[in-house]
């Protein structure tokens, strides 16, 4: 295996004359993942989500904010060099924008906080009676702008964990792991979902084209006039992105009997209707009792109806992200994060809601912000991955 | 194993076939080579392999098409997967996955082979192609040349006893297509994998072929045989048969080995011919060109550039230490370029050697990290482009990105506009360079050719002292070539400067004064393009190859020395 050749062999390397030794490929059984030292893709979005789930349990900012950096240190880390790695820099760009609307809302619009420690005063537009309730301008207190900043902070802190989801494992390295009956539909999604990467490139070099000739490259009615001719474009490569996957055999299926085909649409679909109603169940009062059973035996049918489905689909698994150990203790320091947060939410509130009125600095609880550096487990147990 | 029978295409709304009475039969393990002029239909008989014509294109397909004994009325494409690999012109469309080895193993995971046979011919086929150093990387980071391997690769690892290529080595440099072609022929070779193939650039790819298909005329019936045999009579060919029926030699060379042997007497004849001229020669207006006839012949080093006439203008193009830095890489370093009114000039070098790079920073899409650029003493990218297009036109790689009307004469109205130029200026100049281009035509239905045509009527309505071309000859056939190169050399009389970026050798020797060479985004070579294509063995033209040590660039220097 040539693995430790590395991206340093020569860009453009020439065929090997056919009398050069070659070397010998392992057979695929038990072949160990030297090479991909990578963790499932599982474990980073389970991670990431996990981290998430624990900013939605505080506002206070400087725990808000350790999560931020613990998440930033291990992407700085473990990212990849690939394109889609950089999309953690638009995710951090999309949190910042994300608290300044807050912030602006919150000074235009008003505040339910009440606060005495007035900052400004914006000129108040008076609105007609029907619009009671919305304030427009008017006083901007301390105590509001420091709520909004609290309020802010926790969701730019979730979209920057998914960010870091994103950068540290794509969502196509996810998708390998989708069960067969699914694979395809996956397929569709992912390929839909590069569709805009490619319709931003197209604007861009038709804008450029725009100024070669002599019309100004900038403003709203040169980005009308490429639309047409960008969506043709978008729309061409992707007929042609669909040829070339059905001349790669994409949506090739096995003959399955009939018998087979009929009952795995009963099981999917009897399974989902299981699942709606138990959910129902266990929603209202009075469906208690049926409820609970009711989920779980919808659950399992629909499970059993993808299994089975899986059969049609001919579709074999090249190199699959084995879960081993390191998996788990990705996943593992995520979850303890957000498990030991949620108590520290239940147990000791004050701490992860500092308070706005009145209004007091913030301070570090200890365990809780000790919990918080788990997060930082992956940086030591992944090794990185090669740049 | 590929066998047409009385086969003929019509696309639905079509008035009359794209093809009709094809019937040929490709044996296994033969490399086949489907030529012919624009227009004539080879896509379509590709396509009709691997069944995407007419399961995904629609249209009516009349006759049979047999692969490997499948019918392709019977089989679809995906059906087909497993015998039958296509790729496209363009291998960014043909990817589904992000990394190298993930595309490689696609289309096995598609058939469902066992996880074991596909490791290792993922392996096997990693070597084969010399990918193993980029197993790794994301497909969006390989060069023109790479992702050229890869999309032969991925459809490579299924084992399909047939290949089908359309255009495989026409947006690569020199050395990549000879990369590329030396893999096709070890499958040939090695695998006796059965390959069709479709290629304009035939000086590349002639030598390989074991037989051509020659689609002559569109709707005419295809003629088959040995490359020798169907060269003698087709309407396309590369430079070595030009010469060769030029000298009258026979049977026809197809390899510039084969031409050497021959030569002789041809080049005994030449050293007595009267000397030989320069390139452009015979131009009307030769009397205004840059070049002093003498400059660039026997002694002449340096390009001596005539004094402007009178008040001393500014230089249409002027760089000077230019570099330029894109995404943290070094895309130009430290450039220097002058270009005198009337001249002509090649940027050659590797796909990613920085030729674009360079026209982009000279239209001023591109600011200069470091350095100097005017054009006709603008800077480029501080000029607003409706002063901008007075100095500079740009045609870019796709034409069609500067085209956005609904037809051609509404195209033509609107760069009249766009140049203050009176009405009808576009439509005379497109005329000129290429008549009969119906003005109800939507842009899109345009052949390569004639969108080419339109774009460079468009850029030149602005009538730009600095004319700016990237890649133009990519996906055009012998005879669209030869009237780009009229035009282009009608332009330079006129005292247009030209600039463009090009892999064609051919095109660089028939129109370019002087040839700059780029690698990595330095400049390696400039000077008058006999001397530079002479002695560079990946450069110079096949007549070249065949006729040195004399220096003799074209067919048609050879055939005005002769008389």
């Amino acid at each position: 295996m040539t693995s430790s050749d590395g991206p340093s062999v020569a860009a453009r390397a020439v065929p090997r004359a056919p009398g050069e030794p070659r070397s010998t490929a392992p057979a695929g059984e038990g072949v160990p993942t030297r090479r991909r030292a990578t963790v499932h893709p599982g474990a980073w979005w389970l991670w990431a989500i996990s981290l998430g789930t624990a900013a939605t349990r505080t506002t206070n900012p400087l725990l808000l904010a350790l999560l931020v950096a613990a998440s930033a240190y291990v992407v700085a880390t473990h990212r990849s060099a690939a394109p889609w790695a950089r999309s953690y820099t638009a995710f951090a760009r999309l949190a910042l924008a994300v608290l300044l609307v807050r912030l602006v809302f919150a000074t235009v619009l008003g505040s339910p906080i009440p606060g005495t420690h007035t900052l400004l005063t914006l000129p108040e537009i008076p609105l007609p009676h029907w619009a009671q309730g919305i304030r427009l301008g008017g006083e901007v207190t301390a105590e509001a702008l420091v709520f909004a900043a609290y309020d802010g902070l926790k969701l730019a802190t979730l979209l920057i964990c998914v960010g870091a989801a994103n950068a540290l494992a794509s969502p196509s390295r996810l998708l390998k792991s989708l069960p067969g009956a699914l694979y395809e539909t996956g397929v569709a999604v992912v390929v839909a979902l590069t569709f805009a990467p490619h319709l931003i490139a197209d604007v861009q070099r038709l804008r450029a084209a725009r100024r070669l000739r002599g019309r100004p490259d900038r403003g709203i009615r040169g980005l009308l006039q490429v639309g047409l001719p960008v969506l043709e474009g978008a729309l061409e490569r992707s007929v042609a992105l669909a040829a070339a996957m059905e001349s790669r055999g994409y949506g090739r299926t096995a003959e399955v009997p009939a018998r087979v085909r009929r009952t795995t649409a009963a099981l999917t679909l009897g399974g989902l209707l299981g699942i709606c109603a138990g959910t129902y169940g266990l929603l209202t009062a009075e469906g208690g009792g049926y409820g609970a059973p009711l989920l779980l035996a919808g659950t399992a049918a629909a499970l059993a109806g993808l299994r089975l489905g899986g059969r049609r689909s001919l579709r074999t698994r090249y190199r699959p992200d084995p879960w081993d150990t390191r998996a788990w203790l990705v996943t593992g320091s995520g979850v303890a994060v957000a498990a030991l947060l949620t108590l520290a939410s239940a147990r000791a509130p004050e701490a992860l809601h500092p308070g706005v009125v009145p209004l007091t600095a913030p301070t570090l609880p200890l365990w809780p912000a000790a919990s918080v550096l788990l997060a930082l487990l992956p940086a030591l147990v992944v090794p990185r991955e090669r740049s | 194993m590929i066998r047409f029978e009385k086969v003929s295409v019509t696309y639905d709304g079509a008035a009359r076939p794209s093809v009709r009475d094809v019937d040929f039969e490709v044996p296994e393990g033969e490399l086949a080579l489907l030529v012919g002029p624009s227009g004539v239909g080879k896509s379509t008989v590709l396509g009709a392999v691997s069944g995407l014509v007419p399961h995904f294109t629609g249209g009516t397909l009349g006759g049979r098409v047999t692969v490997a004994g499948r019918d392709t009325r019977t089989h679809k494409p995906r059906e087909l997967a497993d015998v039958v690999g296509t790729v496209g012109q363009d291998p960014l469309a043909h990817f589904v996955t992000d990394t190298v080895e993930d595309e490689l193993a696609y289309g096995m995971e598609s058939l469902g082979l066992a996880p074991d046979v596909m490791r290792r011919r993922v392996e096997e086929t990693l070597d084969l192609l010399g990918l193993a150093g980029l197993r790794d990387r994301p497909i969006a980071t390989l060069s023109g040349g790479q992702r050229q391997r890869v999309a032969i690769g991925s459809v490579l690892t299924p084992h399909p006893r047939v290949l089908v290529l359309d255009e495989p080595t026409s947006a690569l440099d020199p050395a990549a297509a000879e990369e590329v072609l030396a893999v096709l022929q070890r499958l040939v070779h090695d695998l006796g994998t059965t390959v069709l193939m479709a290629e304009h650039r035939l000086e590349r790819v002639i030598q390989y072929a074991d037989r051509v298909v020659l689609l002559p005329a569109p709707g005419a019936p295809p003629v088959m045989g040995t490359p020798t045999e169907v060269m003698a009579v087709s309407p396309v060919y590369p430079p070595v048969v030009a010469l060769g029926r030029l000298a009258e030699w026979s049977p026809l060379p197809l390899t510039v080995r084969d031409a050497r042997r021959k030569a002789a007497p041809l080049r005994d004849r030449l050293a007595d011919a009267p000397a030989r001229p320069e390139p452009g020669a015979g131009v009307p207006g030769e009397d205004r060109r840059a070049t002093p006839p003498a400059a660039g012949r026997g002694s002449g080093r340096l390009f001596r550039r005539r004094p402007a006439p009178g008040p001393r203008q500014p230089h249409p193009a002027d760089a000077h230490a230019l570099t330029v830095r894109r995404d943290r890489v070094t895309a130009l370093h430290r450039v220097n370029l002058t270009v005198a009114p009337g001249e002509t000039i090649a940027l050659m070098g590797r796909n990613g050697a920085g030729k674009s790079t360079l026209l982009s920073t000279l239209v001023g899409l591109l600011e200069p990290t470091t350095g100097t650029v005017t054009v006709g003493g603008a800077t480029p990218h501080r000029t607003p482009p409706r002063e901008l297009i007075r100095h500079v036109g740009l045609v870019p790689q796709e034409p069609g990105d500067l085209l956005y009307a609904d037809t051609v004469a509404t195209e033509c109205a609107a760069a009249d506009q766009d140049a203050d130029a009176p009405p009808g200026t576009c439509r005379a100049l497109l005329s000129r360079l290429l008549p009969g281009i119906a003005d109800d035509t939507h842009p899109r239905d345009l052949s390569e050719g004639q969108c080419l045509a339109l774009a460079l009527a468009v850029v030149l309505t602005a009538r730009p002292p600095l004319l700016l071309l990237d890649e133009p000859t990519r996906g055009l056939d012998y005879a669209a070539k030869a009237r780009l190169v009229t035009a282009l050399r009608g332009l330079a009389a006129e005292g247009h400067a030209i600039v463009l970026a090009t892999h064609d050798v051919e095109l660089a020797a028939e129109i370019a004064h002087r040839v700059v060479l780029l690698a990595e985004g330095e400049v390696i070579a400039d000077g008058p393009t006999a001397e530079i294509v002479v002695s560079s063995p990946s450069f110079a033209p096949q007549v070249t190859k065949i006729l040195a040590p004399q220096r003799w660039l074209t067919v048609a220097e050879v055939q005005e020395a002769l008389g």
